[in-house]
């Protein structure tokens, strides 16, 4: 007689936790250059290699190497870096409002700017992101204005969202940057039907979604690649993998799949895995996906590989669930220094530069703080009306919020 | 006895109840190692292991879907929806699943599980932190819906709710995780442990699910909330000086209908105060059962106060959060009519 085998539950854990050693020797890292570069008309099936490796460019000494390499101009690269920079001292000063009281929140992308900065410009005026609450760099690298930011952390009198939304959920249809929901992987699905739209309109827009590690367990992200995979909608499938959803790990929602990437395979989407901390990759790789949609050929799904080095959000401790020392231990290392080297060794960038060029935008980012702060700030000064919480919940005020605002007596 | 938060009374009431009992289990968002992201299940997993609490990924209608195969296998899942306003993808299986399995299989198999969401506002928190979506509940047969106001009833109506074999909903207001907040967000507000209803038993007791508790007895005006509004209801009834009679729901469905019948036939004026919108809200339910029952006592119309019929504002938090001063006249308004 076969004895049967009582069955136990599988969950699974981080390699480690608070008081551990850090390890990320798990985690395979092809070498920058190593991975071919296919035509964006290459067959799906024909690459599936890519969704387990890491596209990347820059190598250890700061150059930039393999068939990934060599898209972007000096200028255009300086750019970047200085986007990137402007993007951390944006955060910095903007953790510091919030703990001064200033705002009720904040979420900042520490050794994250490279996906943001370096995706904005693959994507042309028109194109439609539909970022989550980590991907300001979007913003940021299409000049719109710092002040507008902050005017809307602040909710203030000059806040465009008049202090309906809490602080960093932007919107911007000038900028390509639709209204950011709270609700998680909800928009990933409707920026492929803003993808679809183009192309039932016979336009040349294309449309990006974006969605964290944690969430793509969501419903609406597998809704996503069935709709993208059916009617080879013109969008890129954004998974930005910082490695942890608050306090969850990656593999929560990875499960028994080798990668996030791997995820497009099933549905027949090409999928790409790329260092995240690595601008010069990030942006090939996006230029990559953004032309295959712009000549018809459809979805890409691209993983971003990188660290959320900061806390998840001005009320997150991270100490309670990861060593503290995480973070220096990650093998990507930080986008900001990796591009600063791949300049220097290219000769157009130096150290005195960069702490030139650091003091620059820590100024332009105060002045901007400034003028934000010149409308008020969440508790003090200029405030949006009480009149606008009632607006705007409908084209035209219906009766009974009329009537609602008239006993709230405005 | 020992004195509790209402975060330490919800978590103490997992604790006993997966101490008595091995199938429960008690699953979510963060809520494994770390506890969740209000800490109510801080160190269950130490305690219990990790297959009887664990992170879930982050897909509340798997969430709901897989505690609903659990409790068909025989399982007590208690659940956690990280924020109730992150439950809609989740409203399916509630409502057309876990609901009616009960009914559809005539009694073949049956749904015990618990789904607590932290509900409310009042912590800038914006339009997905702050909703009380308990009406979205109540229109639902087959569910009961609890939101208790202290900790001594969370705990007490918690393990009620774990041991109940039917679907229970488990609205927990946010803004009394701390302490007894009355809507005056200007004061800091008093801890649990200055307070009666914060000293709370160790061990294992229930509150039975559908009797309301009479706050503070009054001849004038009948008040009928739950949750936060409670608290902010006997403020209003403090500062007015307005002999109001408090009822706290506790249970939304069922409902104790006969302490509030009875309450509105000595008072003979009625106001019903919640968070959540107006239009459609369950105080339209509240007034609907009072003008039946009670009609020829009313000596006044009845008076809804409620949140706004918009989303939750960010900065305008305490114009739309309907406090002391917006209940306060209302209570006027029914002694004058
Ligand atoms: C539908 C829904 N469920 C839960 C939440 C609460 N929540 C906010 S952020 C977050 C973690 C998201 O992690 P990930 O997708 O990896 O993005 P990251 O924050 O790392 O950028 C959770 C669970 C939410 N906002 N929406
Ligand atoms: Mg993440």
């Amino acid at each position: 007689m076969n004895e049967v085998p009582h069955l136990s539950l599988h969950v699974p854990e981080p390699a480690v936790r608070p008081g551990g050693q850090p390890d990320f020797s798990t985690v395979k890292i092809a070498k920058a250059g190593a991975v071919p570069r296919p035509a964006v008309d290459v067959a799906p099936e024909d690459i599936r290699d890519l969704a387990y490796s890491i596209i990347r460019v820059l190598n250890r000494d700061g150059e930039a190497v393999g068939p990934w390499a060599g898209l972007l101009s000096d200028e255009e690269l300086l750019t970047g870096l200085r986007n990137m920079m402007k993007l951390r001292a944006f955060d910095a000063r903007m953790l510091m409002a919030q703990r001064q009281g200033k705002t009720s929140f904040y979420m900042q992308h520490l050794g994250e700017e490279a996906v943001s900065s370096a995706f904005r410009k693959a994507l042309n005026k028109g194109d439609m992101n539909f970022p989550t609450y980590r991907q300001a760099g979007l913003l940021i690298a299409d000049d719109y204005p710092m002040v507008e930011m902050m005017n809307q952390i602040y909710s203030n009198e000059a806040d465009p969202l008049r202090g309906r939304q809490l602080p960093i959920m932007y919107s911007s249809k000038e900028h390509g940057f639709f209204t950011i929901s709270g609700n998680l992987a909800t928009q990933y699905v409707q920026a492929v039907g803003w993808a679809m739209a183009s192309a039932i309109k016979n336009d040349t827009k294309i449309a990006a979604a974006w969605i964290g590690d944690g969430s793509t367990a969501e419903s609406d992200f597998h809704s996503a690649l069935v709709f993208a995979s059916t009617y080879k909608a013109p969008v890129i499938l954004n998974i930005v993998n910082n490695q942890w959803a608050i306090s969850t790990f990656q593999g929560i929602a990875r499960g028994g799949s080798g990668t996030f990437a791997a995820r497009g395979l099933g549905f027949g989407i090409p999928a790409l895995r790329v260092d995240g901390n690595d601008y010069l990759a990030v942006y090939a790789v996006a230029k990559w996906a953004a032309d295959r949609a712009r000549q018809n050929l459809g979805p890409t799904l691209i993983e971003y590989v990188t660290y959320r080095v900061g806390a998840h959000s001005t009320s997150d401790d991270p100490s309670a669930y990861r060593p503290k020392t995480e973070s220096e231990a990650w093998p990507l290392g930080d986008p900001v220094l990796r591009l600063k080297k791949h300049l220097i060794v290219r000769g157009v960038w130096s150290e005195e530069r960069h702490v030139q060029a650091e003091a620059e935008i820590l100024d332009e980012v105060i002045q901007a703080q400034k003028q934000a702060e010149s409308h008020g700030t969440l508790h003090a000064g200029g405030k949006p009306s009480v009149r606008d919480l009632f607006e705007g919940v409908y084209a035209d005020m219906p009766a009974h919020i009329r009537r609602q605002r008239q006993k709230a007596g405005f | 006895m020992a004195r509790m938060t209402m975060i330490e009374a919800v978590r103490s009431a997992m604790d006993v109840s997966m101490g008595r009992d091995d199938n429960v289990v008690v699953f979510g968002e963060d809520v494994g190692y770390f506890g969740g992201v209000f800490r109510a299940t801080q160190g269950l997993q130490a305690k219990y292991g990790k297959t009887r609490c664990f992170d879930a990924p982050i897909n509340e209608s798997g969430i709901l879907g897989t505690a609903i195969g659990m409790a068909a296998y025989g399982l007590k899942p208690c659940v956690e929806i990280q924020f109730a306003d992150y439950m809609y993808p989740a409203y399916d299986q509630i409502t057309q699943e876990a609901a009616r399995i009960r009914y559809r299989s005539n009694g073949d198999f049956t749904c015990p599980i618990v789904v607590r969401m932290p509900t409310g506002g009042g912590i800038f928190g914006g339009q997905t932190h702050s909703q009380s979506p308990e009406a979205l509940f109540t229109h639902v047969c087959g569910l009961k819906v609890i939101v208790p106001s202290n900790p001594y009833d969370a705990k007490g109506l918690l393990i009620a709710a774990i041991e109940d074999p039917d679907p229970v909903m488990f609205l927990e207001p946010k803004r009394l995780y701390n302490g007894p907040f009355d809507g005056h967000h200007e004061k800091p507000v008093t801890p649990w442990s200055k307070h009666d209803l914060g000293e709370v038993p160790e061990g294992h007791y229930t509150i039975p699910i559908g009797k309301a508790e009479i706050r503070r007895p009054g001849d004038a005006v009948t008040v009928v909330a739950y949750g936060t509004m409670v608290h902010v209801a006997l403020a209003a009834a403090e500062e007015t000086g307005i002999d109001a009679e408090v009822i706290d729901l506790r249970s939304l469905l069922p409902l104790d209908l006969d302490t509030i019948v009875q309450s509105v036939k000595k008072t003979g004026r009625c106001v019903v105060v919640h968070e959540a919108t107006l239009t459609s809200g369950f105080g339209g339910e509240v007034v609907s059962l009072v003008q039946e029952h009670c009609f020829y006592h009313l000596e006044a119309p009845m008076v809804r106060v409620t949140g706004w019929d918009t989303p939750y504002p960010h900065a305008q938090e305490w114009d739309y959060f309907p406090g002391p001063a917006r209940v306060g006249r209302a209570l006027k308004e029914v002694m004058e009519g």
